[in-house]
């Protein structure tokens, strides 16, 4: 038998008895930001695909929110710092090293792009907007004309953010239940899963709707291969990955994973989709609001599972 | 110049000592510590073995605190101690979260804060206040790269080990077992 124990009384504040300095900010910034990057992408590919208006929902209605989005994300990644006024030493420095970092500077790219995205379709919302000043006028001529570079950039770097969300978290390897190289793809496909279901929200007309859920069970599809490939990763690996694993598969937080993230986030929306496709009248919201759930609850248990995860005592 | 330190667990009789030192020399907010004893008891009875481990931070020498630092706060400074510039910390917590050792922890004012290896006491001439504090005499400070430090000449003699060094941190306290 072998006892470990500290006995000189660690028990410093919001380290013992387990890590928890992580709260609800980061778990929720990282559920925006993947939110918001599924939305840009969606947008920035069916504006590069030229179907713009085939798809008018994902281009030009559901970017609006995206602003908004990041936003509340960036303000609640402002509340989990400790030492707030410092923030500005994040545009200080670029170091490759840091997936913080590279966060820090995609959102300062992503925030402007989806602003400026919104400004030049404001026009679908409100059909008598203004800009008063003529510069302005000229600004949105201009940005409209540059649509495609724009979309490009913003295509890409979405992608940037929906994996950093990920990688924010594998390059941990202090905490072996993030440390998998599967949480960049899986966190990318949860945020445009996540970005299909707004649009499915956003979409009048019938046909995108369908087009919506057909790519949102792609993606589902995708993401419970991953999830499984992630857990089979874990039971071939160290012991401390195994029981990483085990946090899941039995341990304390098997059981809001499997019915919060798998089935009610993954399982029910995907059968909702195929009754829809199949002509049965579900109303959207259930299955979009379901994986909005669903994808909320995977930053969420992931992050709180992980920092329970540990190799030491 | 590379400083480590070496503990021996043989000596080592787990009076906290050097948790106590550290917490008045650097002025550790209460309820804090920037070292700790661990005690580990194997076998049955009347079979025992006993380690004390007097544990702080690893010091390592691929750090992922600073590898992952978005502000480059946390940093090697001479002799490869790591150290945080609470100038430039922003207090988000991924150091504390990379830390496999769990040596890291958020100050009351907001900065994140850890052990120094007592820089300001090296620089003196004078070993780290848990060293100099230690009854037994257990731990040994210096530079590895001189082969005739207190370190050097102890490792040369004795077996010793690391605390989980397949995390890839290439730690800087060594264990005399």
């Amino acid at each position: 038998m072998r006892e470990e124990i500290i006995v000189s009384g660690r028990n410093n504040y919001l380290i013992d008895p387990h890590l928890h300095i992580w709260h609800w900010q980061i778990p929720l910034y990282l559920f925006l930001g993947g939110l918001a990057a599924g939305i840009l992408f969606f947008a920035a590919f069916f504006t590069l695909m030229g179907k713009e208006d085939k798809y008018k929902a994902a281009v030009k209605i559901a970017p609006h929110i995206v602003p908004w989005i990041l936003v509340i994300g960036l303000f609640a990644l402002l509340l989990d710092l400790k030492h707030k006024l410092y923030f500005w030493r994040l545009y200080t420095t670029i170091r490759l090293e840091s997936p913080m970092s590279w966060g820090a500077w995609v959102l300062m790219l992503v925030t402007p792009l989806s602003f400026i995205w919104s400004a030049i379709h404001i026009k679908e919302i409100f059909p008598k907007w203004n800009w008063k000043f003529k510069i302005l006028t000229d600004l949105e001529t201009f940005l409209i004309k540059q649509k495609t570079p724009i979309a490009w950039v913003m295509g890409i770097s979405s992608i940037i953010l929906g994996v950093y969300t990920g990688i924010l978290f594998s390059a941990f390897n202090a905490r072996p239940l993030w440390n998998t190289s599967i949480l960049g793809p899986l966190f990318l496909a949860s945020g445009l899963s996540a970005g299909a279901a707004v649009i499915m929200l956003f979409a009048t007309k019938h046909k995108e709707r369908t087009m919506f859920a057909r790519i949102d069970i792609g993606i589902i599809a995708v993401e419970l291969f991953l999830i499984i490939h992630m857990f089979m990763g874990f039971l071939a690996s160290t012991q401390v990955q195994i029981d990483a694993a085990g946090l899941f598969l039995g341990g304390p937080w098997t059981a809001p994973f499997w019915i919060f993230v798998v089935i009610l986030g993954m399982i029910v929306p995907v059968f909702l989709e195929v009754l829809e496709l199949r002509k049965f009248k579900i109303p959207v919201v259930i299955p979009a609001g379901l994986v909005l759930f669903g994808s909320l609850m995977l930053r969420f248990l992931i992050s709180y599972a992980g920092q329970e995860s540990r190799w030491l005592y | 110049m590379r400083y480590a330190m070496a503990i021996d667990t043989r000596k080592c009789v787990g009076c906290s000592d050097c948790v106590v030192a550290c917490q008045t020399e650097n002025n550790v907010p209460i309820g804090y510590c920037r070292d700790w004893v661990v005690e580990v008891t194997d076998g049955t009875y009347p079979q025992l073995e006993l380690e004390n481990r007097s544990e702080r931070c690893n010091h390592c020498a691929n750090s992922p605190c600073v590898r992952c630092c978005p502000t480059g706060a946390s940093h090697y400074a001479d002799g490869g101690i790591v150290l945080v510039a609470h100038n430039k910390c922003i207090g988000c917590g991924a150091c504390i979260t990379s830390c496999p050792y769990d040596a890291r922890y958020s100050h009351p004012d907001g900065y994140v804060d850890k052990c120094t290896f007592c820089i300001h006491r090296i620089k003196k001439g004078l070993e780290p206040a848990c060293v100099a504090a230690c009854p037994t005499k257990c731990m040994y400070f210096g530079d590895l790269d001189d082969p005739k430090s207190p370190v050097s000449e102890v490792l040369k003699v004795r077996k010793y080990k690391t605390l989980i060094p397949e995390a890839g941190t290439d730690p800087q306290l060594y264990f005399l077992i």
